[in-house]
């Protein structure tokens, strides 16, 4: 069974509500080891949303079908995002999600390509764009139509390999490929250490078709999607504004901390604080 | 015997550098090797860092040029580009020199395509010392450091007929290879009929006094100091090693258990690669022998001329036959 495919006309606010599942899927997670990457996925889950539930083109029983659509999450800590995403399309059960970061799981801290639904293992960072453009080649020789999305951060943006792989995909004129820069703000040494910035214009400068939106903006991030699908000789590079944290007021106001670790009765008590507020409840 | 090798003078960057005298040699073997592949396997693809003028790769692009990507300098992005390549279902030969391949790809190679089992072979130009471009285009250590990564297969072709032989078996293989490659004029040593696999070694010369353990170009050489040798009387035989992993272990110890000394003979240096492989080989059999290295000193090479830099570190002909009759008449 295809998913999203055709693409039909995005249901903003249904896509909103599965972002909302997603982080609520992650707070499950994140409560069964007491931490986890929590801040970073709370702010991609609504990227995944909308690439999960309407972007993408895949087939959640066929994993392997040539055709598909790729998402490479190059970020490999963000892993609880993804988790969150791959259970609600169906990929692996949700009842698996508590055992995130625990001894012998599937749904490592860290992706390895191991657990169904991975497309490349992202821990080490500066991995994913250029095995993206990888793939991207591989399609076009084979005359595949299927995209490649590659998820990466602005943290990540400071290896070289980054800027290797930005190079040659817009040499190679790949313009089924969408790189989706996540910039939260934050790096493992806290808030980012090197300034990135103007971001966008140097995804411009190396040649990409580069659009810049807030990124936990549903509505303008289907709208940047449906404008990188455009085949133009181009690839495609979305700037996503993200807030770690996004929509759990505790951990958004928190320190801007890469790991995220409290007490059980803490999680509890944002999660009843959530389920409140959405209307949530597992 | 080839332009590349008059003493005195450093070659130009692509100049053969690794021919010996007084054999017949094949052009770019690696190259035409993999065009031919190229014509009954279309699922084979290649990729340079900018170096495939001199890695001998131009026969396959000139034929596939569809099939061929030039990634520019820039290596992390070579082997990343290559496992993507193979995700989707093709078999990539990517060519750079070893020194690249392994200092500034290593992540990559580890991470990106041997922790998947990625279907990726890198072909790795100017092992050990085939250029006298000095330490930064000399790799003196890459079987030391390709070895250690887990399920990553390591070969060290000796001549033009087992180039054009384990591009065709690493092809087949299913998994990432890191391979040596001699390049531009490269001898046929190997007597026709040579079969090469993956992981076994082969015995070359039998003999009861000496064996040479050998890899890489170094079998020449072997080769050649064992005919001399047998003329001094010392019997000697050589046991070629072109995978240095997976090793085999077994050919090592049975091969050693029938000569009194063991002589390891690498273009490399002597930690880390066939000397270590063999010395734990030998040590895990229980079998007390004492064997000599021969290979590069624990330091970096300096600027020159190939054959005097050979000559300096012990990697010729006459060096081997030195060093295995002061062993014998000591």
């Amino acid at each position: 069974m295809l998913r999203n495919s055709p693409p039909g006309s995005a249901d903003v606010a249904a896509l909103e509500r599965k972002a909302t599942l997603l982080r609520r899927h992650m707070l499950t997670m994140a409560r069964g080891q007491g931490q986890g990457y929590i801040g970073q996925g709370l702010g991609i889950a609504d990227t995944l949303a909308a690439l999960y539930f309407h972007e993408l083109r895949y087939d959640p029983h066929n994993l392997a079908w040539p055709d598909r659509d790729r998402f490479l999450l190059s970020t490999g800590h963000y892993s609880i995002a993804l988790w969150a995403a791959l259970a609600e399309a169906g990929i692996i059960p949700v009842e698996e999600l508590v055992t995130y970061g625990a001894d012998n799981s599937r749904l490592e801290m860290s992706t390895l390509d191991t657990t169904p639904g991975v497309e490349v293992i992202g821990g080490s960072l500066g991995h994913g764009l250029g095995q993206g453009i990888g793939q991207a080649l591989g399609l076009r020789l084979d005359c595949s139509d299927a995209r490649v999305f590659v998820e990466l951060s602005d943290g990540e943006m400071q290896e070289g390999s980054t800027w290797e792989a930005a190079m040659s995909a817009s040499h190679f004129e790949l313009d089924g490929l969408v790189a989706l820069i996540d910039c939260n703000g934050i790096q493992a040494d806290g808030p980012v250490v090197l300034n990135m910035e103007p971001v966008a214009d140097k995804w411009r400068a190396f040649g990409w078709e580069t659009a810049e939106i807030d990124g936990n903006d549903m509505k303008a991030i289907v709208d940047a999607l449906a404008g990188a699908r455009q085949r133009n000789g181009k690839p495609k590079a979305i700037v996503l504004r993200t807030l770690p944290g996004k929509g759990v007021p505790r951990i958004e106001t928190s320190e801007k901390s890469h790991f995220f670790r409290i007490d059980v009765a803490q999680w509890d008590g944002i999660i009843a604080e959530f389920d409140k507020r959405m209307g949530t409840h597992q | 015997m080839s332009s590349g090798v008059q003493a005195g003078r450093t070659l130009a960057m692509g100049q053969d550098e690794a021919v010996g005298g007084g054999r017949q040699s094949v052009e770019a073997p690696f190259g035409r090797a993999l065009a031919r592949l190229g014509q009954s396997r279309n699922d084979i693809v290649g990729l340079t860092a900018d170096l495939g003028k001199y890695t001998d790769i131009l026969p396959f692009r000139d034929a596939f040029p569809d099939r061929f990507f030039n990634v520019g300098m820039a290596e992390q992005n070579l082997v990343a580009v290559a496992a993507g390549l193979a995700r989707a279902g093709k078999v990539p030969f990517a060519t750079t020199y070893g020194v690249f391949a392994t200092r500034r790809a290593y992540d990559f190679v580890a991470i990106a395509l041997a922790h998947s089992n990625l279907n990726v072979k890198i072909v790795a130009g100017l092992p050990g010392l085939t250029t006298g471009y000095g330490g930064t285009h000399q790799a003196i250590e890459d079987l030391a450091l390709m070895r250690m990564i887990p399920g990553l297969t390591v070969i060290d072709p000796c001549d033009a007929t087992e180039i054009e032989a384990a591009t065709a078996a690493i092809a087949e293989h299913q998994g990432p290879v890191y391979m040596r490659l001699l390049r531009g004029s490269v001898p046929v040593v190997l007597e026709p009929g040579y079969t090469f696999e993956i992981g076994k070694a082969r015995r070359l010369r039998e003999g009861s006094d000496v064996g040479i353990i050998s890899t890489g170009f170094m079998t020449e050489r072997a080769l050649d100091a064992a005919e001399a040798l047998q003329k001094q009387g010392i019997s000697t035989g050589v046991l070629h090693v072109p995978a240095i992993k997976p090793f085999d272990a077994g050919a090592v110890a049975e091969f050693a258990s029938g000569v009194r000394r063991i002589v390891t003979a690498e273009n490399h240096v002597m930690v880390g690669g066939l000397a270590s492989l063999v010395v734990e080989s030998l040590f895990e059999a229980g079998i007390a022998k004492k064997v000599t290295r021969i290979g590069l000193p624990d330091r970096y090479i300096e600027c020159g001329a190939v054959p005097t830099l050979q000559a300096k570190y012990g990697l010729t002909t006459e060096a081997v036959i030195a060093t295995i009759s002061g062993l014998e008449s000591a």
